[in-house]
C-alpha cells in the first residue's frame, strides 16, 4: 500500500488494529488494575525501573488510548540524574515513548576534564509492541518486543572518552507475567545494545564496538492493591577501555497513590561509573498515567 | 401437569422461588470454569459457606450499584446471580457445594462485557472481599482462578 497522506495512514493502521469480528467496541476509557501498567524505566519503557516489561504504557485496555509521564531523579554518591518523558500506549498493544536524560558529573566533571557540573544528556525515541500473551489473565505470559532509538548530541566529548559515536539502537524482547496465586510478577528481558552506560557516555568502545546480548530481569511481590517491593538486576555491556562498567541492581517499593498516581522509591547500586566506583544512592520516581 | 412441572425442573435445575426461567441445559460442575483448590485452607481464608454467602451478597450489591458496569447487571435475574455465584465461588475455593449454573460463556453471551469491566469488577471483588476480611494474598489465589474464564466472559 503507497501512503500518500501519512494522517490517513496512521488511522488505517490504526483501524487495523480494532477488532475484526463483530460489532466494534466503542472506545472508552476505563482501566488496568492498579500498578499493572507498570513504572516508567529510566529509557522511557513502561516497566521496572531499570528494565522494561512487557506492558503498555498508561490505564486503557484493549478498548483505549493511555497515556503516561513520569519524572525520576537518581542520586548517588558522585552524580545526579535526572530524566523526564512521556508515552502513549495505543489499544494496548504498542507503545511509543519519549525520554530526556541528564546526567551531571558534578566535581567529577572537573577530575576528567570536562569541567565541574558537566552534563552528558541523551533523547531516547522508544517503540515496543505487546505480540502476544496477557500480563494478568491469559495462561501466556505478555511477551514484547521493543527498540530504543538514542542520541546524546555530544559526540566529539564521547568520542574523547573512547566511544565509537553519539547514537545508537538497541532491541529488545520482554515476557512478564504477574502471578496472582504467589501475588508475584516476573519479568525478564533480552537487549541486544552496544550503549555505554544506556548510552550517556556514547556508544561502543575499544573493547567492544558492536551490540552484545545483555539481560535484564525483575521480580516484584505485590502486597496489598496500592503497594508493590521487588528487586532489578541489570547486566550491562563494557566496551570503554577507560572505565569499566557494571551490572545495575535496584530493591524498590512502588505506590499507586491514586488510580493515576505511581510513586517509586528505590535503592540502586549503578556500580561504577565514568571511572568512579561504588555509585550507589536512591531512585525516586512519580508517573502519573491514564 | 407433569409435563409442565418437567419443564419447569428441566428449565432451571435447583432453582430458587423468584428466579426467572433459563434456557434448557444440564448441570455440570465443569461449568464452574475451574478446578476446585485442595484441602479446606481457601474455605477457611474466605470464613467458610456463611463467609462466601456475605461477599457474595454484598459483590452482588456493589456491582448493581456500580456506576460504571451497574448498567450491565441492571436487567439481571439478581436472585439467580447470587444463588449461582455462591455455588461457583464455594464449589471453586473446596467449601463444599456443587455448581449448577450455566457455563461461563452461555452466561456472558450478549452481555458486551469489555476488558475495561472485567477489570472493575475485580476491584469491586476485592472490595467485597476486603471487607469480609479475606487477606490479599488469597484473594489473588482466588482471582488465579478466575482470571482464565475472562475470554469466556468478554465481548470478543
Amino acid at each position: 500500500m503507497t501512503c500518500f497522506r501519512p494522517f490517513l495512514c496512521i488511522m488505517l493502521a490504526l483501524a487495523a488494529l480494532s477488532p475484526q469480528q463483530g460489532m466494534a467496541r466503542p472506545i472508552r476509557n476505563g482501566g488496568k488494575l492498579l500498578l499493572t501498567n507498570g513504572i516508567s524505566s529510566l529509557e522511557g519503557a513502561s516497566g521496572g525501573g531499570l528494565t522494561p516489561w512487557a506492558v503498555i504504557a498508561g490505564n486503557e485496555t484493549s478498548d483505549g488510548f493511555g497515556l503516561s509521564a513520569h519524572g525520576t531523579l537518581v542520586e548517588v554518591k558522585d552524580y545526579d540524574y535526572q530524566s523526564a518523558g512521556v508515552a502513549i500506549g495505543i489499544r494496548d498493544r504498542i507503545e511509543l515513548s519519549y525520554t530526556h536524560q541528564d546526567f551531571n558529573t558534578n566535581e567529577i566533571g572537573a577530575a576528567l576534564g570536562l569541567g565541574k557540573d558537566f552534563a552528558f544528556s541523551q533523547d531516547i525515541f522508544g517503540a515496543k509492541i505487546r505480540v502476544a500473551g496477557d500480563l494478568v489473565y491469559d495462561r501466556l505470559p505478555a511477551i514484547a518486543v521493543g527498540v530504543q532509538y538514542k542520541n546524546n548530541n555530544q559526540d566529539a566529548i564521547v568520542r574523547a572518552v573512547g566511544a565509537k559515536g553519539d547514537e545508537g539502537v538497541d532491541y529488545y524482547a520482554s515476557v512478564s507475567k504477574l502471578f496472582l496465586s504467589r501475588s508475584i510478577l516476573l519479568s525478564a528481558t533480552a537487549r541486544l545494545t552496544k550503549a555505554n552506560q544506556m548510552g550517556l557516555l556514547g556508544f561502543g568502545g575499544g573493547k567492544q564496538g558492536n551490540h552484545t546480548l545483555q539481560f535484564e530481569g525483575s521480580a516484584a511481590w505485590q502486597l496489598s492493591r496500592r503497594i508493590a517491593i521487588g528487586g532489578e538486576y541489570r547486566r550491562k555491556p563494557d566496551n570503554l577501555n577507560i572505565a569499566r562498567e557494571d551490572d545495575w541492581f535496584d530493591a524498590f517499593a512502588a505506590v499507586a497513590i491514586s488510580r493515576n498516581v505511581t510513586a517509586t522509591i528505590a535503592y540502586a547500586d549503578l556500580g561504577s561509573i565514568a571511572t568512579v566506583k561504588k555509585q550507589r544512592g536512591v531512585f525516586l520516581q512519580l508517573q502519573t498515567a491514564f | 401437569m407433569s409435563i409442565i412441572l418437567s419443564l419447569l425442573l428441566l428449565q432451571a435445575p435447583y432453582a430458587l422461588p423468584g428466579e426467572a426461567a433459563v434456557d434448557p441445559y444440564v448441570a455440570d460442575n465443569h461449568h464452574a470454569g475451574a478446578e476446585p483448590f485442595t484441602g479446606d485452607g481457601m474455605a477457611k481464608a474466605f470464613g467458610g459457606q456463611d463467609g462466601i454467602r456475605r461477599i457474595v451478597d454484598r459483590f452482588v450489591a456493589i456491582n448493581f450499584a456500580d456506576p460504571v458496569i451497574g448498567e450491565i447487571f441492571a436487567n439481571h435475574d439478581k436472585v439467580r446471580l447470587k444463588r449461582t455465584l455462591f455455588e461457583q465461588f464455594c464449589f471453586i475455593l473446596n467449601a463444599g457445594c456443587t455448581y449448577s449454573g450455566r457455563d461461563m460463556a452461555s452466561a456472558h453471551k450478549d452481555l458486551g462485557v469489555q476488558k475495561a469491566d472485567m477489570n472493575r469488577l475485580v476491584e469491586t471483588f476485592q472490595r467485597a472481599m476486603s471487607e469480609e476480611g479475606v487477606s490479599f494474598q488469597a484473594q489473588n489465589r482466588f482471582l488465579s482462578k478466575l482470571a482464565p474464564m475472562r475470554d469466556d466472559v468478554i465481548e470478543k
